[in-house]
């Protein structure tokens, strides 16, 4: 995909210059900007998605042809969005059960009943043993 | 700030520790100049992007890193004796064993390791050079600049305490002020660039690099390990990239990701970092095995038992290395059903570990054993490290790790698997491949006086924690209570007898420079079953004048048969081969003047730093060095002289 002999990889000039600029678009969004929480966030989300998209397409030959060893950036893509999952769903998973990180009131008690609950059911199971 | 701040005062320790590296500094400047080496060390160490020379370097500052690793180590055995001398107070003693564990981890073993791929690796493919040798070179200035940043904190500024896990909210900037903890931060990023680096370096080197023909299941188990370990450094590294710099930006910049205040999330950093830092214990093993795997094949002059089985088994490891971080914090309470599935994942990791167990001993069954110093090192690792691996399945059922949480348990523990595992390996694979790096053997006789002392005393030293810990020693503590005292003080001289076996080690390397037989052949041990004996001794910098065809596994066994060599006179062309080049270690100095910034928070330095090594970037950007060939007469006249035709 990368022509040697040509002296200024322009493809790879502009994705790096678009990268930069999107990530300091999703820097004022959050820092600089008067918009909702509800519209940085969704911007930020669609910022990524573009900056996702800039990186497949401009760096990691994505529109490669398979090659004898499979298609190794696609293979390569799979691993990182497996690991992705595991990161992000592996967090969730453990810093989420039996914690309580909300200060919003209504949610909070509600997180304190499962609480309970869950004492409850652990006592029962002292007591069965 | 005031030079008093700077500078760190008070402690007569820390000031004799100012005063030796004042007088060694000096005493290498001397050297230097009076015998006229500035030019030569320029020319053929700090430019050199040769993967034998950088590996080289890499372990010498291993060994350094052990000698100051192994000083603090004795520094804290010291006080745990001798608790009543106020040999160190509190403060010293939690900077001590926080830099004890960092710099054992991230700057020796890693870099032993990768020190030993280093040498090897290109050498049992068939490899003239990793793949990208620029990058390569960059990756040794960015370990060495990180560890060097990391290594003054205890003159400059004050060293880290919060451990070597550096857990929130004690580490964050609320409980930790000041520079100390900004040293672990920058140290370890600066160092994980070079990390990341290599691993995708191998990763490209094994999988592109390849002598012809040799097929992905006909690699030696070294380099298979090496792949395997490199996938997992590209896969984890990241994450510790991350983890670090959301704290960095929490203590320098005020972001509340892991404090109390403002919503964040404490914890957080523990998970963060045990995601990265479980892969990490795998990154240390897994080369390991692959090193004892080929010493025990070469000296029971067998070829490796279940050679499929064992790759299956590391990439297996590997897969499950990722899915077990949360046993590092059972206690944090995440509830029965999430400390059940990784308590099942974890003790999953015995099964595939427990087959290379018996692979290694498939190997040695029935096989004439040529009982060298290497070998003697893989031996006495196998009874060890299923000790370590046992206890790691007490540690790994999550109610019992209620009790060992924190204790001298996981303590014995660790360092049971980590140096049985990682610091067998790496003396065994020093010894094993010495010949190759510097031309002559280790002295046996020696060799097997720092085994024995080095072994006996690291079982005197460890297995006593055990009790410790089921006594209820915990771990971090400076002072300790009269029931422990035996047991301390047992572990203590075992512990002086580690520190005589590296001293004796260490004079086994100067007495072996001097006295030691220069080799003649490039099979070191006659027993070689892989590439790497196959090119004569010295290496000449290209590695192989011919790149023989394989078709086989232990591809020097089959070449011995056929009579064949890396010299085939006839077949010889031109070889093409990377310039040196000093950007990387300027590049690298220029980040470490940013980071040593970030660490003061003086920001100009930082700003100045960065912008330098954007500049360094983009000259190598706009670098055409396409190298340069080697013709073939040069290729015969190093050749003949090298293999005595």
């Amino acid at each position: 995909m990368t022509d040697h002999n040509k002296r200024i990889p322009t493809q790879h000039v502009v994705g790096f210059v678009l990268s930069i600029a999107l990530t300091l678009l999703a820097t004022w969004a959050a820092l600089g900007s008067n918009l909702s929480t509800m519209w940085i966030i969704s911007g930020i989300m669609i910022l990524a998605v573009i900056q996702a998209g800039i990186q497949l397409f401009m760096f990691m030959h994505v529109v490669e042809f398979e090659s004898k060893n499979g298609h190794v950036p696609w293979n390569m893509m799979f691993h990182g969005a497996v690991l992705a999952a595991i990161v992000v769903a592996g967090s969730l998973f453990t810093m989420s059960f039996g914690f309580t990180h909300d200060h919003d009131e209504e949610e909070h008690q509600y997180e304190q009943q499962e609480n309970d609950d869950q004492e409850q059911q652990d006592e029962g199971e002292h007591e069965g043993h | 700030m005031q030079l008093d701040e700077f500078f760190v005062t008070g402690e007569p320790l820390i000031y004799a520790g100012m005063v030796s590296i004042v007088l060694v500094s000096a005493a290498i400047l001397f050297i230097l100049t009076y015998f006229k080496k500035w030019g030569w060390l320029w020319r053929e160490w700090l430019t050199t992007v040769d993967h034998k020379k950088i590996g080289i370097m890499y372990i010498l500052s291993a060994l350094a890193m052990l000698f100051r690793g192994g000083a603090d180590a004795l520094m804290m055995r010291t006080q745990l004796a001798f608790p009543n001398m106020n040999f160190l107070n509190a403060q010293h003693y939690d900077e001590i064993f926080t830099t004890h564990g960092t710099v054992m981890i991230i700057f020796m073993a890693m870099p032993f390791l990768i020190g030993l791929m280093n040498v090897v690796v290109p050498l049992q493919i068939g490899a003239r050079d990793v793949a990208f040798p620029y990058l390569n070179a960059l990756s040794f200035w960015s370990f060495l600049f990180g560890a060097m940043l990391f290594n003054i904190s205890f003159v400059i500024g004050g060293s880290p305490d919060a451990g070597w896990t550096s857990y929130t909210p004690l580490a964050g900037a609320a409980m930790s002020p000041g520079p100390g903890q900004n040293f672990y931060l920058m140290g370890l990023q600066l160092s994980g660039i070079g990390t990341l680096a290599s691993g995708i370096n191998f990763m490209v080197t094994i999988l592109k690099m390849r002598a012809p023909g040799m097929k992905m299941f006909q690699m030696p188990i070294f380099t298979w390990s090496t792949l395997i370990t490199s996938f997992i450094i590209v896969f984890a590294f990241p994450i510790l990239t991350v983890a670090l710099a959301l704290m960095t930006l929490d203590r320098i910049f005020g972001a509340q990701f892991f404090t109390l205040t403002g919503e964040g999330m404490p914890m957080m950093w523990a998970n963060l970092f045990w995601m990265w830092g479980h892969p990490e214990v795998y990154i240390v093993i897994l080369p390991a095995f692959g090193i004892f795997s080929e010493v025990i094949s070469t000296f029971a002059r067998k070829q490796l038992f279940g050679y499929k089985a064992m790759v299956w088994a590391i990439i297996l490891i590997a897969g499950l290395s990722f899915l077990v971080w949360v046993h590092h914090f059972f206690t944090m309470g995440a509830g029965a059903f999430v400390n059940s599935v990784f308590s099942i994942s974890t003790m999953l990791i015995a099964v595939p570990t427990g087959v290379k167990i018996f692979n290694w001993l498939g190997t040695l069954y029935k096989s004439r054993i040529n009982n060298t110093v290497a070998m003697m090192w893989s031996l006495a690792f196998i009874p060890s490290f299923v000790i370590g691996g046992v206890t790691g399945v007490m540690l790994g059922m999550a109610s019992a790790d209620y009790q060992f949480h924190n204790s001298y348990f996981l303590v014995a523990h660790f360092h049971y698997v980590l140096i049985a595992g990682t610091v067998f390996a790496c003396f065994a694979g020093l010894v094993f491949w010495y010949p190759k790096m510097f031309g002559h053997k280790l002295n046996e006789r020696l060799g097997r006086w720092s085994f024995w002392f080095f072994v006996i005393g690291f079982h005197v030293c460890f297995f006593p924690q055990y009790f410790a810990g089921l006594d209820g020693m915990p771990r971090r503590v400076f002072t300790i209570i009269p029931e422990w005292m035996p047991l301390n003080i047992i572990s203590t001289v075992g512990a002086f007898g580690m520190g005589v076996g590296f001293a004796i080690f260490c004079y086994t390397i100067v007495y072996s420079y001097r006295y030691s037989e220069r080799e003649t052949s490039g099979d070191s041990w006659d027993d070689g079953r892989t590439l790497e004996w196959a090119t004569p001794t010295p290496i000449p910098f290209y590695n192989f004048a011919t790149v023989p065809h394989v078709d086989s596994q232990d591809a020097y066994v089959k070449l011995k048969e056929e009579g064949k060599t890396t010299f085939e006179e006839d077949e010889l062309e031109p070889i093409h081969m990377p310039s040196n080049t000093g950007q990387p270690i300027i590049f690298m100095a220029f980040l470490a003047i940013a980071s040593f910034g970030l660490v003061f928070e003086w920001m100009w330095m930082a700003i100045a730093g960065l912008l330098a090594g954007i500049v360094m970037m983009v000259i190598r950007s706009f670098d055409y060095d396409e190298g340069y060939h080697v013709e073939v007469d040069e290729i015969k006249r190093t050749e003949r002289s090298a293999r005595g035709l």
